[in-house]
């Protein structure tokens, strides 16, 4: 009896640390953890954590190149993979462990149809031939809940929707019917209906084989829900291992406190209407664009139909939708970063909605953005300096006035001003964020526009950007649009919340009423399918239990 | 994608319409006097009068534009000023040798750089792949005629396998072909080896670093077929980019080979007609290879969309 349970570990991992090559420098410190049949342990962590690389090592799959095992152990099925040769360990790969990745976008090759790829999983470990391959393929599809598994199969990967994709890349992970399904991720890019659907599909697929799932993820309102039990990871190390109720409800480290606690509420706090005069109101803005050509045409894309919101002085308005529901279009007219086709945007008073580009030029200032992704929209050539002062300097303030201005909002942001001749490369994503926000409010505008401004950052250092946001709207009377997907970040920030779908506001009021008592079917959708809502993390309980 | 190839062929008449224009004046706006070279220093400015109006270089310019281009349209490329000859005649005698040597050039080229960039991009770092890029350097900065020279020394008058020079068509004799043509084909495809290598190389090694990539070592690809299937068809549209417009320029680039081997090709033949300020003969031969060029622009545009399903839609 004994001997059975010792064996019932699918994955077990002993001892493991990973370093890299060239300095030695362990990423992986002496984790050891186990995942049994049937079920899913989560593996939690901030970026940097160690996480990826654990699942990697699993998998063989680490860059030789840049990593190395130091030693430990590490077992799927009984079979040690760390001692396994190379043709060895190829053939492990999908028939004992297998892997789902995060990004469904890039993770298909773009030039072969999507069934030949699913095949090619049966084709390399000699499984079958080519028609009984392909019949195990469209039964695959249809176990993943594929419409049309004959159509999808003939289908390229571009010409599906990012849902399908993963649905795609989870066949293939489980057609050979592994021990071992390694998930790194696997929701994160997904929008939270869809993320559902394949959080369900996942565990019911698993229930079927009795698969062992390590699930990886940084989102613990995924975890609430998913998890049997929980491994916390930071820096390289585990600081906590236990049951979900365990973890969730009674963390014994510090970190997974602080980590549990900074998950935003989808409870939004209690705030006074703000009654500050109004600084931009739009009405029957659209933007539509022409697709096709001269040989043939094809009707127009309406990304925004006619729409009409306001935002007051020291107000946040959150405008919240899922991917194609026309959000980042939205503020990109707003912006007047494109010209749209139809409507009127007044800031303070100018309806800046025609205006050309001479007479648009006095008003940019007043409108600054800050974009998603802190790695890219910083010039990586600039020193932070001359990223914040270039607007200042464009609109006429003398330089040392502009530096000085520099330093000042730097340390505003909670940075230091002795960073100011660093490059962008030498911070953190928080920081880079944060060198967004004080190049935004450089030219003091009075409205900024934060598009997904945190969805790239952690949650514990999401809840400091967050605070520093509320802050400076506060202090400033700066209105701010914030476009998220995030309905618990949305309820944490936002006075007022705008759900868009279609290129369309489906529902719009005080963040308290969208989301405690929402009125249109789509946005109790949205809510409902945000991940974890049941548990109050930030208490250690599930909602509606006393303390 | 048939539809499209259709439109994509449409579109090329416009431009041709466009080169004719730019070829027709570019060669009446140039200085020098064609009348005056054909009748030569001791002509009269009666006799000179005359050839021109033979010519019909006498005619309003865009007379002589119109009439040029119904020529064309009916097939008369006119009469070589020089030779007397149809300029028709003359091009078709020299195209044989330019293009065969262009064929086996870039066949040869793909063939051998392809495999070497992909070889090259999985041993990356190691010394296998710092000697291939350094052959390829080599091939980049080593000039045609020293190439040429070279290979007729070693190959040619040391060890005899080849001829020193001419050029026998193939369907005269195919082996005397094979026998002309090495050295010639060996020295043109140096600088496209070297090219197509080093494109090869890089865009291999960028695909490599995809997702996708790790997606199919994941389930457990053999890393020859990671590389040959996955990687390689990725990459394939920068290199079908470069070893197009190789091409493309491969056709007038061949005047030194032809020169070094003594061939008797359409680059030559355009040297010789510049020289000679033969008008008819460069305007056709200029209309020939922007017509070459168009062609296989079109064709690198077929071969995206055969090699990357997303430019079909």
């Amino acid at each position: 009896m004994t001997e059975i349970n010792a064996n019932a570990d699918v994955l077990r991992i002993e001892g493991l640390t990973v370093a890299l090559k060239q300095s030695g420098t362990p990423v992986i410190d002496d984790i050891s953890f186990g995942v049994r049949a049937g079920e899913t342990l989560c593996l939690v962590g901030e970026s940097g954590s160690g996480k990826s690389v654990t699942s990697l090592a699993v998998m063989g799959l680490l860059d030789p190149a840049a990593l190395e095992v130091a030693g430990g152990r590490i077992t799927v099925d009984g079979a040690d993979v760390l001692s396994a040769g190379a043709e060895e360990l190829r053939r492990m790969r999908a028939s004992r462990m297998s892997m789902v990745f995060q990004e469904p976008m890039t993770a298909l090759n773009p030039v072969e149809k999507v069934g030949a790829q699913v095949e090619e999983v049966l084709r390399v470990h000699g499984e079958g031939n080519a028609a009984s391959r392909r019949r195990r393929v469209l039964e695959m599809f249809e176990a993943v809940r594929l419409p049309n598994p004959e159509r999808i199969h003939a289908s390229y990967p571009h010409e599906l929707s990012g849902g399908q994709r993963q649905r795609i890349v989870i066949s293939m992970a489980l057609i050979m019917n592994p021990k071992l399904l390694i998930a790194d991720e696997p929701t994160t890019a997904l929008d939270v209906t869809t993320q559902r659907q394949i959080l369900l599909l996942i565990s019911e697929l698993q229930q079927r084989f009795g698969t062992a799932v390590l699930f990886i993820t940084h989102d613990f309102g995924v975890v609430s829900e998913i998890a049997d039990r929980i491994v916390v990871m930071n820096r390289g190390r585990t600081v906590e291992i236990g049951s979900r109720t365990d973890v969730l409800s009674n963390p014994q480290a510090d970190y997974t406190r602080m980590l549990a606690s900074a998950v935003p509420s989808l409870v939004p706090p209690q705030r006074p209407a703000s009654t500050d005069p109004e600084v931009l109101s739009v009405s029957n803005l659209a933007m539509s664009y022409k697709v096709g050509d001269l040989f043939s045409p094809r009707p127009p894309v309406h990304a925004l139909k006619a729409t009409d919101m306001s935002l007051r002085r020291g107000e946040i308005l959150g405008i919240v939708g899922e991917s194609g529901s026309g959000k980042t279009t939205l503020a990109r007219c707003i912006t007047r970063l494109i010209r749209p086709s139809d409507g009127s945007i007044v800031l303070d008073g100018v309806d800046i909605s025609r205006l050309g580009e001479t007479a648009l030029r006095p008003h940019r200032r007043r409108l600054q953005v800050v974009f998603q992704d802190p790695f890219r929209s910083l010039n990586a050539r600039k020193r932070v300096r001359d990223i914040v002062v270039e607007g200042m300097l464009n609109f006429g303030t003398p330089k040392s006035e502009a530096y000085e201005r520099a330093a000042v909002l730097l340390e505003r942001v909670g940075l230091s001003r002795d960073m100011l001749m660093r490059f962008p490369h030498q911070f953190s994503g928080g920081q880079r964020q944060r060198i967004c926000i004080a190049r935004a409010l450089a030219l003091d505008p009075d409205v900024l526009v934060a598009d997904e401004s945190v969805s790239a950052l952690d949650v514990s250092v999401q809840k400091q950007v967050l605070e520093l946001l509320r802050g400076i709207c506060d202090e400033r009377g700066v209105g701010i649009l914030f476009i998220t997907h995030d309905l618990r970040v949305a309820a944490q920030i936002c006075d007022r919340i705008a759900v868009m779908r279609d290129g369309q506001v489906v529902e719009a009021g005080t963040a308290h009423a969208v989301l405690a008592t929402p009125e249109h079917s789509y946005t109790r959708e949205l809510i409902a399918a945000a991940p974890g809502r049941d548990w109050d993390f930030a208490n250690f309980r599930p909602y509606g239990q006393p303390a | 994608m048939f539809g499209y190839i259709v439109r994509r062929s449409v579109m090329t008449i416009p431009v041709m319409g466009v080169v004719a224009l730019i070829v027709f004046a570019l060669l009446h706006f140039a200085p020098g006097d064609p009348a005056a070279i054909m009748a030569g220093d001791s002509a009269s400015p009666a006799q000179l009068a005359e050839i021109r109006a033979r010519l019909g270089l006498d005619q309003p310019l865009h007379i002589q534009f119109f009439y040029w281009l119904g020529q064309l349209g009916q097939g008369h490329f006119g009469t070589s000023l020089h030779s007397h000859k149809p300029v028709a005649e003359m091009i078709s005698s020299r195209i044989g040798p330019t293009l065969s040597l262009a064929v086996t050039t870039m066949t040869f080229s793909l063939l051998v750089a392809i495999p070497m960039g992909v070889y090259a991009a999985w041993a990356r770092g190691r010394l296998s792949d710092r000697l291939v890029m350094m052959m390829a350097v080599l091939g980049f900065s080593t000039p045609v005629f020293v190439t040429g020279y070279a290979l007729i020394y070693l190959f040619s008058l040391n060890a005899g396998w080849f001829p020193v020079q001419g050029f026998t068509p193939l369907a005269t004799d195919p082996v005397r072909f094979l026998q002309t043509a090495t050295l010639p084909t060996l020295t043109l495809s140096a600088v496209y080896v070297a090219l197509i290598a080093r494109i090869t190389r890089s865009s291999v090694l960028e695909i490599l670093g995809e997702d996708f990539i790790r997606t199919a070592r994941a389930k457990g690809v053999p890393e020859a077929r990671v590389v040959l299937r996955h990687a390689l068809r990725n990459a394939a549209v920068p290199i079908v980019t470069v070893a197009g417009s190789g091409a493309a320029f491969l056709i007038s680039g061949v005047v030194v080979t032809e020169s070094v081997f003594n061939i008797p090709g359409l680059g030559r033949l355009m040297v010789e007609s510049v020289l000679a300020r033969d008008y008819p003969l460069i305007q056709s031969l200029m209309l020939l290879l922007s017509l070459i060029y168009i062609l296989i622009n079109l064709g690198i545009d077929v071969l995206y969309m055969v090699f990357d399903p997303r430019i079909r839609a």
